[in-house]
């Protein structure tokens, strides 16, 4: 089975919110210093996802991402979890694509790549967190999609996947290829071990400019883009917390135990 | 091996043919879900600031039974797609009647609800259509100079709000989360129109059978429902200490949760995670126990009404969210806590 993951890296969102800054004029999140990126926290389940599939029917992981120079960290980390190989997808042209140029530049990707089964998304990013690239890049692809998988199993030529909804899940049969966008219910992704970490690093990621993978500048251009952030603003919050004490910890938990129940 | 770009559409038409606001509606247990009453209000405001048409597509082999009431909330006009294919949600078979009628009716705006259907639907949609797409939205609004859609939603997690329009991708599309605006005032001298989409469901489109539906029987109150959430994170420091946390959420008949390095240490399932990448509550009360507030959690349970911080460390985060707080240990807090709510309720 050959399956492709799309990765992202992402600021990471455990952070505490305090080190977490905008700026409105560019409407873009200032990095925080000495806070390295990570791997958005699905995608490294869809790499979770595409292993076990690997681990039962062989075949091969290809890992993609659409970033910065640092992105090839998250291939690196999915070569590390069991990918076999991955590719860079890096021009000044793909900085700030909306989710639909992000689809684009991923589907010209998968087609220089050529053969696949399968193409795994995480169901949303960590940070912009839309949920929509997948379908998207699934309509572009013209191949059938289902969202929000917690398991998926392989058979001859189609998958059986267990699909989130709120009351419980769906089983639903997908031919191949199709895509498929993972939920973290799929389970904690492997930890790298030792051979296979090293052996990541030391890997040189290639990396594919727009004319590599022949996007047409029209569809890149931001003019062009099907949406556009017209302002970006952290909400205010009001909150002042009111500490309760207490002679001992008994007593300040005595104090909130009387302060709660005229609540609830 | 699919490697066309079938079904791709370039986002290359005009935006002048389009006009109007097409509601997604959306049916469960035979009537109107209370989200698509929201969204037919929802659109007749929009659709009266652009001086528009307001229209509502109902899918299901009952469907027709239920447009008058849509009219009768405030749409001009029903689109019903009258077939058993469509009774379930079927993400290849919603696709294609609602991207067809798109397509035949062009609209400016199409709302959705931000629900499993709508999460679904209108990535997909957006992506046969070549619309501008705005997910789980919490403020819509009619920009006055542009006339453009301009949708609010929060992104990082809840820790920023982005604003987004469509300068000429059309539809204009979003999804709105239940609950963000009133359901619309019923009005039965309303008058619509009804019309029947034309076609049915292609079977031969149906990629993605559904094979199974199974729903599930959650033990004990559900964390999502709620009232009261007693979440645990690092800082409880194993499985066995959770006990504690399920005393006191039995006391106050409240459900457990816990923060992502809790699950990750494995101490409680992954589906009691509460935060960005688990489940976002809103309960009455939400008490946040050895969490130290990292912005992935708070994302999770912002909308409480009352947050209560109890952690050692008086600088930690949660308490820059929290109503009340406690600083101190856990260990010596909770059993105390526990005890006093308990007498308090048999007083």
């Amino acid at each position: 089975m050959n399956t492709i993951v799309c990765v992202k890296q992402v600021l990471d969102p455990e952070i505490p919110p305090a080190k977490f800054k905008i700026d409105p004029e560019t409407k873009q999140v200032i990095p925080p210093p000495g806070v390295p990126p990570v791997i958005s926290v699905y995608d490294e389940r869809a790499i979770e996802a595409a292993c076990r599939l690997k681990d039962k029917h062989k075949g091969k992981i290809t890992a993609i991402s659409m970033g910065t120079e640092k992105a090839a960290d998250v291939i690196k980390h999915a070569i590390a979890m069991g990918a076999d190989d991955g590719f860079l997808l890096q021009d000044p042209a793909f900085e700030n694509l909306d989710s639909f140029g992000t689809a684009y530049v991923l589907a010209k990707a998968i087609q220089k790549l050529g053969e696949y089964d399968l193409v795994l998304c995480g169901r949303q990013a960590a940070d912009w967190g839309a949920g929509e690239v997948g379908s998207i890049l699934a309509e572009i692809l013209g191949i059938p999609v289902v969202t929000f998988a917690c398991d998926i199993q392989g058979a001859d030529k189609t998958l059986r996947v267990k699909r989130l909804v709120s009351d419980g899940f769906e089983v639903l049969e997908a031919p191949m290829p199709c895509l498929i966008t993972v939920s973290s219910e799929i389970g904690l992704p492997r930890l790298p071990a030792g051979p296979r970490l090293m052996m990541a690093r030391k890997k040189v990621i290639p990396v594919w400019k727009a004319q590599d993978i022949g996007a047409e500048p029209a569809k890149l251009d931001k003019a062009n883009a099907h949406t556009e952030v017209t302002a970006l603003s952290v909400p205010t919050r009001k909150t002042e917390c009111e500490i309760i004490a207490g002679a001992t910890p008994e007593e300040a938990a005595a104090n909130l135990a009387m302060k709660l129940s005229k609540l609830i | 091996m699919t490697l066309g770009l079938s079904g791709y559409s370039d986002g290359g038409q005009t935006m002048d043919n389009h006009k109007g606001v097409l509601v997604c509606g959306e049916i469960a247990d035979g009537k109107l879900a209370p989200v698509t009453i929201e969204l037919i209000g929802l659109g007749r405001k929009l659709a009266d600031e652009l001086g528009e048409q307001s229209s509502v597509l109902l899918m299901g082999s009952k469907a027709g039974g239920l447009a008058q009431e849509a009219i009768a909330y405030g749409a001009d006009n029903v689109y019903v797609a009258e077939d058993s294919l469509l009774d379930h949600y079927n993400s290849d078979a919603y696709t294609q009647i609602a991207a067809n009628l798109c397509q035949q009716v062009l609209p400016s705006i199409m709302l959705l609800g931000h629900t499993d259907i709508g999460l679904d639907l209108a990535p997909r949609l957006n992506g046969r259509l070549g619309g501008g797409l705005a997910m789980d939205c919490i403020a819509l609004s009619i920009d006055p100079p542009t006339k453009l859609l301009a949708s609010t939603r929060p992104v990082f997690g809840g820790n920023a709000h982005a604003t987004m329009v469509s300068k000429s991708a059309r539809p204009q599309m979003a999804t709105i989360r239940p609950k963000t605006v009133p359901p619309a005032a019923c009005d039965a001298s309303r008058q619509g129109q009804v019309i029947p989409v034309e076609g049915k469901v292609d079977p031969a489109a149906i990629k993605v059978k559904v094979v199974e539906r199974i729903k599930e029987q959650a033990e004990g109150v559900k964390l999502e429902d709620a009232e009261v959430v007693v979440s645990g994170g690092r800082g409880i420091g194993g499985a066995q200490n959770f006990a504690m946390l399920r005393d006191l959420a039995s006391v106050l008949g409240g459900a457990v949760g816990a923060s992502r390095p809790a699950c990750d240490e494995g101490w409680v399932p992954a589906r009691l995670q509460v935060g960005q990448s688990g489940k976002v509550v809103s309960p009455k009360l939400y008490i946040a126990v050895a969490i130290s507030g990292a912005m992935a959690h708070i994302a999770g349970c912002l909308g409480s009404k009352v947050i209560v911080a109890i952690n050692k460390d008086k600088d930690a985060n949660i308490f820059s969210v929290a109503h009340f707080g406690v600083v101190g240990d856990y260990k010596q807090i909770l059993p105390a806590l526990t005890a006093k709510l308990k007498e308090l309720k048999s007083a």
